[in-house]
Parts: C-alpha cells; sequence; structure tokens
C-alpha cells in the first residue's frame, strides 16, 4: 500500500488452504484501509442470506497506508457479520497484528470458507499454510498462545491471534485474542473464527520497505508526531492512569453504570478507582509495536492458594471498560474479585464487556424470579459475589445448562426467550461500554457501526455539547463518527484521536506519497460512513426505539431522566439525515 | 572518548519497538524488524522480561572487523567498536558470524549487515529513557 499505489489483498480459502493475492487500485483510491477497505471488502462477498456462521461468511482484516510508519498507527480493523447482533460486525486490535501483517507485505487478509478440521494459519511473507489444531482444541486463549509460541518461526515480531474454547463453542460474543494482551473484543469474531475451524493465525514478515522519495519529510513529521504523542498533554491519561482514570469522575457525575445500570453510582467505587489498582496492582506497562504511549496496564492478580504461604500469580491487563463491565456492573467491590472475573473470561476468550452485561441481566432476572439456579446448574447468582460469578462465566463459555446456553447467545435473546427484556443493558443487541452519561451515548450506541462508544464518543457528547439541543446531539454523532471513519481508515489507534486531526493525517498522508486533501478526507469519511450504513441495512440494521430497554428511561443520568418522548424526536432527526443521503 | 549504546533501564521497557523503528527509519531507511541494529524482545526463562540486544562495541581487537575481509568494517577512533562503510561492503556474512552476542542483523533485500553506528537515535526515540549514549571507557 505504500507507495504502490494498491490495497494487496491476500485471500485465503479455508476449505481448500488455497491462497492468492489480489492487488486492488480501487480500494486504495477510494476506500483509503482499515475501516474503509475492511467494510468494503464484507460487502463485496458477505452473503445476505446466509446465518453469520455459516462457513462461507468472509472476514476481512485490513491495515491502512500510516500503519507502523506513523506513532500510534497500530490497529486492524476486522469487518464480518456479527453472530451476536445478526448484522454488521466490526472491530479493532492492537498488538502486533498490523505490524507484521505489514512486514509480511499484506495491507489486508480475505478469509473465506471453514477448514476441514481445527487449523491454525501460518503466514510468513509468500508462504501461507493451513496446520492442524487438533491438540489445540479446548485450549484456554493463553496457554494457546504459547503452544503456537513454540511452532511457528519469527520470535520477537510475529503475531498470534487465536480463540479459545468460547470461540471453538460459536458463543455469540467469544472474541479474538491478539498476543495476549490486546483483543477483536467486541460482535463476535471469535464465533466466527470457530465457525470456520480456525483456531489461531500466526503472521510474521520479514519485508522490509524502503522509505519513499521526500523520506526527509516523513521523518520530520515522525518527529513532530511523537513529541506531540508524548510531550503534551493530549494522550496524558492513557499512560498514566490509563483508562480507569475514568471510574472516579464518573461515579461522582453519577454515570457509572451499576448493578445492571439500576444506578449510576457505585458505593465501593473507590475501590476498583484507577488509582487504587495503580497503587495497589499495577506491575508494569506494556505496547502495541510502533505505540510510544504503552496504554496497556497489566495488574499482578496474586492469590493465595494453601496454607504455608504458598501463592500462585497471574499478569492481568485491566482497563476502564473492563472494571466496569467486571466490577460496578456485577456490585463487585474489590480488586483481586475484578481481576479474577477479567482473566477467566479472557481465557475461555469471551468479550468481558458483553459477558458482564449477560451476568448483569442474569443476576437481575433471578432476583425477580425470572429465572432461577434449577435452569443455571444450581446456581444462585448474587450482586458482589466473585465465587458464583467465576462458575457462571464457565457455564456460559461451555454453553452449559439451559441458562447458560441462552447466555452465550447474549443478554438480548436470553431475555427474548424467558421474559425480561426491559432491563437489558444492550443496545442494538450489544451490551454498553462502562458510561452513563445521557441521550448520546445510548444513541451513540444504537447507531454505531460497531455498536460500541467508540464509534461516536457519545459518552463525551454529553458530558460537553452546548446547547445539548435535538439536532447537535444527531448531527455531532453523524460528523464524529465520519471523521472517526477517517481515523479507523488510517487504523490510527483512536486513543490518538486528539494527535491526529485531519490536517495531520493530510501531512503524513503527503509525506509518503499519497495525496488527499483535507476536504477531501471528510468527504471520504463521509461517503464510508453512509456506504457502511447501506451494508448494515443490507444485513438487517435498524435504528428503533423499540430495540432500546425500559431500564434506559429509568436510570437518572447526569442529564437527568431520559424521556422515550425525546429519543423518539432524535431518532427522527436521524432517519430523516440518513433518507436526504439514502432516500 | 567514543560513544557507545548502553540499556541501562530495561525494566521501564514497554515492548513498543519505537528504537528499533528510528533505527529502520533514520539509519537504514527501510522499515522491518530486521532492519534495526537494535533489537527488542521479550526473553523467557524464571525472570522473563523485556531485552534489548544490542552491540556492546567490543574492545579491539574487535571480532567484526578482525572477519571483515574488507575495510567495510574498520576500528574505531578512540577503540570500542567498528565504524561501517556500506560501499565497501561484499555481503560475505562473516561479520555475522564472528559476532560473539550475535547482535549483527542481515538485510536479505540488501545482501548487507545491520549493524549499530552509535549515533544515538534508538535512544532519542524511547519514550521511557531506557536507553542511552555513554562514553565508551577505552582499556
Amino acid at each position: 500500500m505504500l507507495n504502490t499505489g494498491y490495497v494487496r489483498v491476500l485471500l485465503v480459502d479455508l476449505a481448500t488452504g488455497d491462497f492468492r493475492t489480489e492487488d486492488r487500485e480501487d480500494l486504495w483510491r477510494e476506500c483509503l484501509g482499515g475501516t474503509g477497505v475492511a467494510s468494503c471488502l464484507l460487502g463485496e462477498s458477505v452473503h445476505d442470506d446466509r446465518d453469520p456462521l455459516d462457513p462461507a461468511q468472509p472476514v476481512a482484516f485490513a491495515n491502512g497506508p500510516l500503519t507502523t510508519i506513523f506513532p500510534v498507527v497500530t490497529k486492524t480493523v476486522a469487518a464480518f457479520r456479527s453472530p451476536l447482533t445478526g448484522e454488521y460486525g466490526e472491530s479493532h486490535a492492537g498488538g502486533r497484528f498490523a505490524s507484521a501483517l505489514r512486514y509480511a507485505g499484506y495491507d489486508a487478509l480475505l478469509l473465506t470458507g471453514a477448514a476441514k478440521q481445527l487449523s491454525y494459519l501460518v503466514i510468513h511473507d509468500d508462504r501461507v499454510e493451513l496446520r492442524t489444531a487438533a491438540a489445540l482444541r479446548g485450549m484456554d486463549t493463553i496457554e494457546t498462545g504459547r503452544v503456537i509460541r513454540d511452532l511457528v518461526e519469527g520470535a520477537g515480531h510475529r503475531s498470534i491471534l487465536r480463540i479459545g474454547p468460547a470461540g471453538e463453542s460459536r458463543i455469540r460474543f467469544a472474541n479474538a485474542n491478539v498476543d495476549t494482551f490486546r483483543h477483536f473484543g467486541r460482535l463476535g469474531l471469535g464465533a466466527v473464527l470457530g465457525s470456520k475451524n480456525l483456531k489461531a493465525i500466526a503472521v510474521t514478515g520479514q519485508k522490509p520497505f524502503t522509505m519513499p522519495a521526500g523520506s526527509r519529510a516523513y521523518k520530520a513529521l515522525y518527529a513532530e508526531v511523537y513529541d506531540r504523542v508524548l510531550h503534551t498533554d493530549v494522550m496524558k491519561k492513557y499512560h498514566e492512569l490509563g483508562t480507569p482514570v475514568n471510574i472516579l469522575p464518573l461515579n461522582e457525575m453519577g454515570a457509572l453504570p451499576t448493578y445492571n445500570v439500576r444506578q449510576g453510582y457505585f458505593g465501593e467505587a473507590g475501590e476498583i478507582s484507577g488509582e487504587a489498582f495503580a497503587e495497589g496492582e499495577l506491575i508494569t506497562k506494556r505496547a502495541c509495536t510502533g505505540c510510544q504511549i504503552g496504554c496497556i496496564h497489566v495488574a499482578l492478580y496474586r492469590r493465595p492458594f494453601a496454607p504455608g504461604w504458598e501463592y500462585e500469580s497471574t499478569m492481568v491487563a485491566y482497563d476502564h471498560e473492563l472494571v466496569y463491565a467486571a466490577g460496578s456492573l456485577l456490585g463487585i467491590g474489590n480488586r483481586p474479585g475484578v481481576l479474577r472475573l477479567i482473566e477467566e473470561i479472557d481465557r475461555a476468550g469471551m468479550d468481558v464487556i458483553s459477558c458482564g452485561t449477560a451476568l448483569a441481566w442474569a443476576t437481575e432476572a433471578m432476583e425477580r424470579g425470572t429465572v432461577g439456579p434449577d435452569q443455571f446448574a444450581g446456581l444462585d447468582l448474587r450482586w458482589g459475589d466473585v465465587e458464583r460469578y467465576s462458575r457462571a462465566v464457565a457455564l456460559i463459555a461451555a454453553g452449559r445448562s439451559e441458562l447458560g446456553q441462552w447466555l452465550s447467545q447474549g443478554e438480548v435473546a436470553a431475555a427474548r426467550h424467558y421474559g425480561g427484556d426491559g432491563y437489558v443493558a444492550a443496545a442494538g443487541g450489544q451490551g454498553i461500554a462502562g458510561y452513563w452519561t445521557g441521550y448520546a451515548h445510548v444513541l451513540g450506541h444504537l447507531l454505531g457501526a460497531r455498536h460500541s462508544h467508540l464509534d461516536n464518543g457519545g459518552y463525551a457528547i454529553d458530558q460537553k455539547l452546548e446547547p445539548y439541543t435535538d439536532e447537535a446531539i444527531v448531527d455531532r454523532l453523524i460528523e464524529d463518527e465520519a471523521e472517526r471513519i477517517v481515523q479507523t481508515s488510517m487504523s490510527i489507534c483512536l486513543f490518538a484521536r486528539g494527535v491526529y486531526d485531519l490536517g495531520t493525517i493530510s501531512q503524513a498522508l503527503a509525506s509518503i506519497g499519497m495525496e488527499h486533501s483535507v476536504d477531501d478526507l471528510r468527504a471520504i469519511g463521509q461517503r464510508i460512513y453512509w456506504e457502511r450504513i447501506r451494508l448494515r441495512e443490507r444485513l438487517g440494521f435498524k435504528a428503533r426505539l423499540e430495540d432500546l430497554p425500559h431500564r434506559f428511561f429509568e436510570t437518572p443520568t447526569p442529564r437527568g431522566q431520559l424521556q422515550p418522548e425525546r429519543m423518539a424526536r432524535l431518532l427522527q432527526i436521524y432517519q430523516a439525515r440518513r433518507a436526504a443521503v439514502l432516500g | 572518548m567514543p560513544k557507545i549504546l548502553d540499556a541501562p533501564r530495561m525494566a521501564r521497557c514497554i515492548g513498543c519497538e519505537s528504537c528499533m523503528l528510528a533505527c529502520a527509519r533514520m539509519v537504514y531507511q527501510r522499515l522491518s524488524p530486521y532492519t534495526s541494529a537494535i533489537q527488542i524482545r521479550s526473553s523467557g526463562g524464571l525472570m522473563g522480561r523485556m531485552v534489548a540486544n544490542i552491540c556492546t562495541a567490543c574492545a579491539e581487537p574487535v571480532p567484526c572487523v578482525e572477519a571483515c575481509p574488507t575495510d567495510a568494517l574498520t576500528p574505531r577512533e578512540g577503540g570500542r567498536g567498528m565504524t561501517y562503510r556500506k560501499s565497501e561492503c561484499i555481503g560475505c556474512r562473516q561479520c555475522v558470524d564472528a559476532c560473539p552476542i550475535q547482535v549483527i542483523g542481515w538485510d536479505e533485500q540488501e545482501d548487507k549487515p545491520v549493524v549499530c553506528v552509535f549515533c544515538g537515535q534508538c535512544a532519542r526515540f524511547c519514550p521511557h529513557d531506557c536507553l542511552e549514549l555513554v562514553e565508551a571507557e577505552v582499556a
């Protein structure tokens, strides 16, 4: 992609192991990379009439033109049909996957078909090989990584993406672990890979690429961006306390979802704050390749296992969303308990946020008598009871027991079956992130392509937008998502979104020989935004008030109690904006 | 006195590879993990951690210089380490084999070694000050 005039796509048919490359000049010109390329590749090959877990369904991965060659351009974007929502699925991961794919000489990867037996894919420059993973069946994500590290070359710089037992069992919110501490977390990529019998992908590359002409401009801009990343306040919060810095301020303003979003305030927030983790458990930080921030906060999870001062310890990465989903949302106010659940959910290969929202719904459903322990292998869930939640995680990961099976399809499916959809903590079919700030957060989750807080930053719009009018909320959500599409089409980590304004992106592209003005980039972002909505609608996406739970209109936010009438007006405005472009 | 590279604070390393990218970008002008004279990796063993494999700038006789059949690698003024002149290199790989700690890399496409030139660009782009260019002690 770099200075080449095309996007090089590696296409692998997992049914046969056959592979070939395509150099796509059209994608290079029109879709930039990352989100643009992945959504476009998916749109070309996804089957509207087939189940998300049908072997024929494709999975697309894409890097961007700036991948690895500028600071904090670390992500790979995956696009697939989500088994959790049934519609469009997009998920981003860091680690070493993006750099390894770049060094192997590919900008994008398109997988189709299903392997005949459980397998792992090795991509090493021009060699692409499907190997049996028969001995890895049921292995957790950490152990799978360790075994494959012993089996493939490229120590130090390779990337290993893998699924856990939950992905193999097609748990609908199973994730794909990348290099231990990063994930394609949301919307069930792990289940899709499981449906393809693909346990892992190991990527390693040795193809250096020469600096483009005019590399002096590139080097100078790199140094400037580097200084902005490290020596200004723009990214400070990510390398100091990390995202859990949010726990206390959100709690103060009543915006920390707690007890299945029955309240926005958690009495024990001080115990699980970013400050408390940093002082008590933080042992080191880690970074994705090419990111000088090192936002990955790694805790020591240390616990006794026998009398006589016998301790076992593991390293667990934590983040705001995980501390919320395995903490306040479940009423867990102790750090070892939070770390324990994060580790167990992660090893099984499930998305921690979705697992947390499923457990939270189940706890409330048990409290209300909608479901009972006899449907859950005798397990009676209680707020804050880590031991019971730990057993519940195992039941869900294995799809064991009647309730375990339903929960493994997500709380929305479970609530549809048992009743109780008024109190799912989900919008658009997926559990919400750890904010309870107001209309923009909820609407942003519903409208966002990933049904994620990162699509459009609704939580920040709630906190900053004045005047907070209906039109302004909707327009900001659309504008923010369209601008973030430019950033994620570069595969820039969104933590660096304050560093990479469109002007900087335009300059960075120019320094490597790609000319895109700011206006041009903005127009491309808007085009991809609406094209992606067209694709999402093809796959079944609808923005409907009735898909929001009653719970969201009960629990007060810093913007007051949300009113269904106002939410309906916001949706009408969105529909009008949509109709103006898509008809 | 000549400057040499040291990695005294690797316990702070976050594994971002910014130093490697700096060497590849600024010195070798070709981006890959293999076109960097400094190599960061996680190291196993009972004290698993991030480590830096770097040229320690041998005192004379310098093994890679001794092994070089041309004037591509010559002793550095002031002792410790070597000076590299790419134009003189014939791509024989003898320096790679001669390095006692195996820190001379190889650029397969150029067919030339990847050696430290003691310029300090890696240290300049280390966010946690793990690396440092220091005055060498000469025996």
